[in-house]
């Protein structure tokens, strides 16, 4: 006794398509569908939201009541700052992180990723007990330079760097490790001391993972909100990036906070589009 | 005499070291002259590879040495290494590991150029070497729009682009189809012969160690089992490892005057040539006669039954594998398998002169 399901319906189109591609049933059951679709509105509609309750009609009479070029401005160079740091010091501890070993290793891995889950309210609070006026660093910078970082431009890159690091410290370690070391032997038998074959072979076989990593930081930068409040405060002009002028703004200013909020949706979708080919499609290659 | 001989040898490189890598331990000792070729030949994990990294200083050595003309490269005993980056070694590796993010022409540039050559200066070298190689064509290509054979060639020319006083290939041909590999094959052989100082390759494919080697060395299991020219490890092949490749019968025995005792059962009767104590006996596999009864009167003084236990077509006659003391490998016409009506299980009669087989001493293990 064979026993065999009923059949479905299955057209020459469904027919073809399955044939093509990996054979699996493409269509999707009802049980992920729904949760599906919730997600996608979930993730859309508050961005459509925000499109539709913009005053396009005086958007720049809305912008004009706030420091909001002055703002972008600040964002942007201190966001490029803290990523430009990030690839100073961090593309060499990813290296340190990826190609060496020694005891605590594992730790020290850990610590450097911990801004990514800390809360970054309490990054700034730890950035201002370290670098504040009287804090276990600040207090020499003080004493001995004269020196004060908390509340002015440079407290707003440290806050960016500390809580972006972390992004492209992990996207470059990884790609480290999952290059071939091959092409490095290679070099060096071709006389190519170590520093060298870092240079040459090593960063541009990990550059698309390197630029994805420095776009995923800068974002990150950009956005930074938490840490740079504490520690940075939020003077206009001096402080105060984008994300905490759309928050002030939103107070007394709603049509500002939403066309401010807008301006960072298209530096951000500015910025996705521009890793379309090289880093989303293709992923991240090492 | 002596001394000349050592001297022509310090010229080379002298490899007289072990290299420990966890469980395995290479322990090898032989010297590659100026100008010519040495293969090493061996299976899979017998240590091929870990001795080139050794010698372009990609491992350090666990003991002993490495010079090369008569400078130290590694020495364990007094510590003394240098970097690989220091060492005047071209290395062709098995994947060629080609920079996929350069040129051929900066692929080739790259040795005279991290060597402090000017960037004209090395531009011009890169252009040398792909015109001598003639992949000139082939100059502003990335590597990942190369064919194997058009890789084969850029990997040889960016080695020799950095006038390394040794050369290193690591199969240098496997990563080829067949059709490619006889050409590439071919012109290898030229840049070989062209090249000053000692190469070393490594192999698994006992025609290319055949073809392109003044020398061979077989490793296995990390030990040389045999060291000569490719004429004498052809003809006296010293394990069964060698004997498969060349595809000769191999037996060990006990020579006494004009018999040998088969170590594995089963005697032969040799020319008295006064062989005594432990030897290899070496035979064609189309030396040796098969009958379906006792030959008679014959001229072959060795005749023993055998059973067949398989056939194996090859491309122009029948290889029967036959067991008995001793067993044998047998080359014979498919005519011969028809009208004798071999099959697996078939018994049969083997028979072959004593002046076909080849009886050498079995070399001390070094």
């Amino acid at each position: 006794m064979v026993t065999v399901a009923s059949p479905s319906r299955l057209t020459a189109r469904d027919r073809a398509r399955r044939a093509d591609r990996d054979r699996t049933d493409r269509s999707v059951p009802g049980l992920l569908a729904a949760p599906a679709l919730i997600a996608v509105l979930f993730l859309l509609l508050p961005l459509i939201g925000l499109l539709i309750r913009t005053p396009w009609g005086h958007l720049a009479q809305a912008l004009s009541g706030t420091d909001a070029t002055q703002a972008l401005i600040l964002s942007v160079w201190t966001a490029t700052a803290a990523t430009g740091v990030s690839l100073v010091i961090g593309v060499p501890l990813a290296w340190v992180l990826a190609r060496t070993r020694f005891p605590g290793q594992r730790l020290l891995r850990a610590l450097v990723t911990l801004p990514l889950v800390l809360p970054p309210v309490v990054g700034g609070v730890a950035l201002l007990l370290a670098f504040g006026r009287t804090g276990v660093i600040g207090t020499y910078l003080y004493s001995w330079f004269g020196i004060t970082i908390p509340f002015s431009a440079p407290a707003v890159v440290l806050a960016e760097t500390f809580s972006s690091m972390p992004f492209l410290i992990i996207t470059v370690e990884g790609a480290l490790r999952s290059a071939d070391q091959g092409f490095e032997e290679a070099a060096a038998t071709l006389g190519a001391r170590r520093m060298t074959v870092f240079r040459t072979v090593t960063m541009p076989m990990i550059y698309p993972s390197l630029a994805a990593g420095s776009v995923l930081c800068w974002a990150r930068a950009l956005g930074e909100f938490g840490a740079t409040i504490t520690f940075a405060g939020s003077f206009p002009g001096r402080t105060e990036t984008m994300p905490i002028a759309v928050y002030y703004a939103l107070e007394n200013d709603p049509n500002a906070a939403i066309a401010l909020s807008l301006l960072l949706l298209v530096v951000s979708l500015a910025v996705l589009v521009s890793l379309r080919d090289r880093w989303l499609r293709g992923g991240v290659v090492a | 005499m002596t001394e000349a001989v050592d001297a022509q040898r310090a010229a080379g490189l002298v490899v007289d070291a072990e290299v420990a890598r966890g469980n395995f331990t290479l322990a090898v000792s032989f010297a590659a002259t100026p100008g010519r070729v040495v293969a090493v030949l061996g299976p899979n994990g017998a240590g091929k590879t870990t001795l080139l990294s050794a010698t372009a200083g990609l491992l350090p050595v666990s003991a002993g040495r490495i010079t090369l003309g008569g400078h130290v490269l590694d020495d364990a005993a007094t510590g003394s290494f240098v970097e690989a980056a220091g060492r005047p070694v071209g290395y062709v590796f098995q994947n060629y590991r080609l920079f996929p993010h350069l040129t051929v022409a900066a692929n080739v540039a790259y040795s005279p150029r991290v060597r402090g050559r000017s960037r004209a200066d090395a531009r011009a070298t890169a252009g040398h070497w792909l015109d001598r190689l003639g992949i000139a064509d082939l100059a502003d290509r990335k590597p990942g729009q190369l064919s194997g054979g058009q890789a084969q060639r850029v990997a040889l020319a960016r080695a020799l682009a950095g006038e390394p006083a040794l050369l290193l290939l690591d199969e240098p041909l496997a990563a080829l189809d067949a059709a490619t590999r006889l050409d590439v094959q071919t012109q290898l052989r030229q840049h070989l012969s062209a090249f000053d100082g000692p190469s070393l390759l490594v192999t698994h494919d006992p025609l290319e160690a055949l073809v392109l080697a003044d020398r061979l060395v077989v490793l296995e299991s990390g030990r040389i089992v045999q060291e000569g020219t490719p004429a004498q490890v052809a003809r006296q092949p010293a394990t069964a490892y060698v004997a498969k490749l060349v595809g000769l019968n191999l037996y060990t025995g006990r020579a006494n005057n004009s018999g040998v005792a088969l170590a594995d059962g089963g005697s032969f009767t040799i020319p008295d040539n006064g062989q005594h104590g432990d030897v290899l006996v070496a035979v064609r596999p189309s030396a040796i006669i098969i009958s379906n009864q006792r030959p008679e009167l014959t001229s072959a003084r060795n005749a023993w039954p055998a059973t067949v236990t398989g056939l194996t077509m090859l491309v122009d006659r029948v290889r029967l594998d036959l067991d008995g003391k001793p067993s044998a490998l047998v080359d014979v016409t498919p005519a011969a398998v028809a009208e004798l009506e071999l099959q697996p299980g078939s018994h049969a009669w083997l028979s072959v002169k004593a002046t076909d087989l080849e009886v050498y001493a079995t070399a001390a293990p070094k």
